[in-house]
């Protein structure tokens, strides 16, 4: 036998059926759904008169347009109103399992699942969201689909693909005080650019990435798509498995035993070939920050923006120029001294407990610039919120001058009411910096929790070691 | 889905890399519940002057007058030319909805983000890859004087100019059946149902965990 990847492994388990130009169909087991990507999918299935599958394979909540303000009344945009109450429906229509506005595990999907235990190892998992990728740091094959694919799963369990190609991306060494998962994979969306990935199930590996927690690695997993990678990956371990035991989803008692032999597979045989390999060494890493509107314009804190005219090739030099422009920045501006509107902390990329606590950490004691016209903390889930409330986190925020608010996607895509104005600039740990991304006309710098929370207290970036 | 057959069209050069699908149709116009009427809205924060909002009057908003959309020349053109990494972001397939309700039917660049890419065949769009090279003479033919009209041939796997130069592309088998047919993918699923229900059970028995319902 020879060796495998983890990815070659999930997907060999997967396969139902394939033809011979490799065109497979691949067996589903868990799909995520949300407000936004679904409701045509629900349409499509009343259509044509079909039922799903298997209702009890997914998992519904509303995150992205959910208001992150007080839910005692009804959502005031009438067209979200529509789409929250469309998914309410359509769930109960078709028997599906729904996390409502009210319920308590209420959040961002990719925080929801694998809090629930819902995403396993060896699982494969879709959604109608590219940032599924999240769960793949469970071991799981997991990727964003589109909603015509949303329907098809919904009917049949299945999905026509193709396998991907195998990258390796090995982190090794251990990053210094400061900087988390999120430096790490800007730094890799940096070296790989956001095409780099296009095409292959990326696994993170080397001792930077074993020495990540759960949430770490589910960081790094979240933003695979940022370099083009549908998957991303990470081995099985023992951090992998004491997440997982005792959440409601997991198996429990002979059958936890029995799951924990197979997933201890799930891992790389050593001869495995990659197609791909790169390396990153954390040790030497700085605090990340994006300059531009793609999350590879990314620098170190202690970087200046750089320049276009030291590019060979016309066309990334235009892509600079206009990215400055829209960005309202200058060549040869230090990092440090780029001045802040906003300030976001949350998103499926860093929305976890572990997050919070990194943020709350910097702000201890502390308070918010007085040029900050918002600084907003958006707990993953409401789970996290309350774990959070446990540890006293939320007073620290408040006592600072966060606001702290009610789970969902918020500021990241801007699709409820929080949103950046034309102009203003944010720090956020979100993972897209795309034009118009926080709201139309907004300037968007991704940072770690830790980066995000010294740029609201000194009202720039600065290294958060040095608070 | 409707069946694609070979047509000729203008072609609008988009001169950009990393075109997302954000800026392919905004945010805001995701809280649709339909899977039609975003041709108005595509590439919004581009193509026009003000900021959209949904069911907006399009007609009587101020446009961005450089944009290639809104280039008298290119108004009737049905074919979109851009750089690398086209589509790249979100999985939103009303990204895909909005090219195609505004008459786009096929899209050609250098390469293409995954998801966008597996889209568009559901909807009767056709992403061509093509080398470099090629690219940058469509753009220099789209953007020089006499614009540049394409045969578009899917059966042939061939883009044709005017002139009669002939650019072939790749595209999978499977791929190009279903679009050339319009073939709706779950009915082409549904038949391997006994396939689907042999794994389901054998699965099952192996990994019970897996079937336990979300309840």
């Amino acid at each position: 036998m020879t060796d495998k990847t983890l990815y070659d492994k999930l997907w060999q388990t997967h396969l139902v059926r394939e033809e011979s130009d490799g065109t497979a169909l691949i067996y589903i087991d868990r799909q995520l759904l949300h407000e936004v990507t679904s409701p045509q999918a629900f349409a499509g299935l009343r259509d044509a008169g079909r039922k799903p599958r298997r209702p009890g394979a997914n998992l519904a909540v509303a995150d992205h347009n959910v208001p992150t303000t007080d839910r005692s009344g009804e959502i005031a945009d009438p067209v979200a109103r529509l789409q929250v109450d469309t998914l309410t429906e359509n769930c109960r229509e078709f028997g599906i399992t729904e996390y409502g506005m009210s319920d308590s595990r209420q959040g961002i999907v990719h925080v929801v699942g694998p809090e629930q235990g819902a995403t396993l190892p060896g699982m494969t998992v879709v959604c109608g969201d590219s940032h599924t990728a999240t769960h793949g740091a469970l071991g799981a094959l997991a990727y964003g689909i589109g909603t015509s694919e949303v329907e098809h799963v919904l009917v049949t369990q299945c999905l026509v693909a193709k396998k991907m190609r195998n990258m390796r991306i090995t982190i090794d060494g251990v990053p210094g005080s400061g900087v988390s998962a999120k430096d790490l994979i800007l730094a890799v969306v940096g070296m790989l650019g956001t095409s780099g990935g296009t095409g292959y199930a990326i696994e993170f590996a080397g001792s930077g990435t074993r020495a990540l927690s759960v949430e770490g690695r589910m960081t790094l997993c979240n933003m695979a798509i940022e370099a083009g990678a549908r998957v991303g990956l990470v081995a099985v371990d023992d951090i992998t498995l004491s997440y997982l035991e005792g959440r409601t989803y997991a198996p429990k008692g002979a059958e936890w035993e029995q799951a924990v032999d197979g997933w201890r597979q799930l891992v790389s045989d050593p001869a495995a070939r990659f197609d791909a390999e790169f390396h990153l060494d954390a040790s030497g890493l700085r605090p990340q920050v994006t300059w531009g509107t793609s999350p590879e314009m990314v620098v170190s804190v202690d970087g200046v923006v750089p320049d276009p005219t030291t590019l060979d090739d016309p066309i990334r030099q235009q892509d600079w120029i206009r990215a400055l422009e829209y960005m309202g920045l200058v060549a040869g501006t230090p990092i440090v001294e780029i001045v802040l509107d906003k300030v976001f902390i949350g998103a499926c990329t860093n929305g976890r407990i572990e997050d919070l606590r990194a943020a709350a950490e910097v702000v201890r004691g502390r308070s918010v610039a007085a040029g900050i016209s918002q600084a907003l903390v958006v707990p993953g889930s409401g789970l996290v919120k309350a774990q959070a409330e446990a540890e006293g986190l939320d007073v620290i925020f408040r006592k600072a001058g966060f606001e702290w608010r009610e789970p969902g996607c918020s500021m990241c895509l801007a699709m409820n009411a929080d949103r950046l104005q034309p102009q203003e600039r944010c720090a956020a740990t979100s993972n897209r910096n795309f034009e118009g991304r926080q709201g139309y006309g907004g300037r968007t710098h991704l940072v770690s929790p830790a980066m995000a929370a010294a740029a609201a207290i000194q009202g720039h970036f600065a290294d958060p070691q040095a608070l | 889905m409707e069946p694609f057959g070979k047509y000729c069209s203008g072609v609008i050069p988009l001169d950009r890399t990393n075109v997302d699908t954000d800026a392919i149709i905004p945010k805001q116009f995701l809280k649709s519940v339909e899977r039609s009427g975003f041709g108005d809205n595509l590439f919004d924060a581009w193509r026009y002057l003000d900021q959209g909002e949904p069911g907006q009057d399009c007609s009587a908003r101020p446009v961005a007058p450089g944009f290639v959309l809104n280039q008298k020349r290119y108004r009737d053109a049905r074919i979109l030319l851009a750089r690398d990494n086209f589509g790249c972001g979100s999985s939103r397939e009303h990204a895909v909805w909005a090219l195609r309700d505004y008459g786009i039917r096929t899209v050609i660049a250098p390469s293409f983000a995954d998801i966008f890419f597996n889209n568009c065949f559901k909807n009767g769009l056709l992403p061509v890859s093509l080398p470099v090279a090629d690219i940058d003479r469509l753009f220099d033919l789209a953007q020089g004087d006499d614009g540049l009209n394409l045969e578009v041939d899917l059966e042939r796997q061939t883009l044709t100019t005017g002139e009669g130069r002939v650019y072939r592309f790749e595209l999978d088998e499977f791929k190009q059946h279903c679009l050339i047919e319009g073939l709706d993918d779950i009915a082409l699923t549904l038949r391997y149902e006994s396939d689907i229900l042999a794994y389901e059970e054998s699965r099952r028995a192996q990994m019970p965990w897996l079937f336990e319902d979300i309840t």
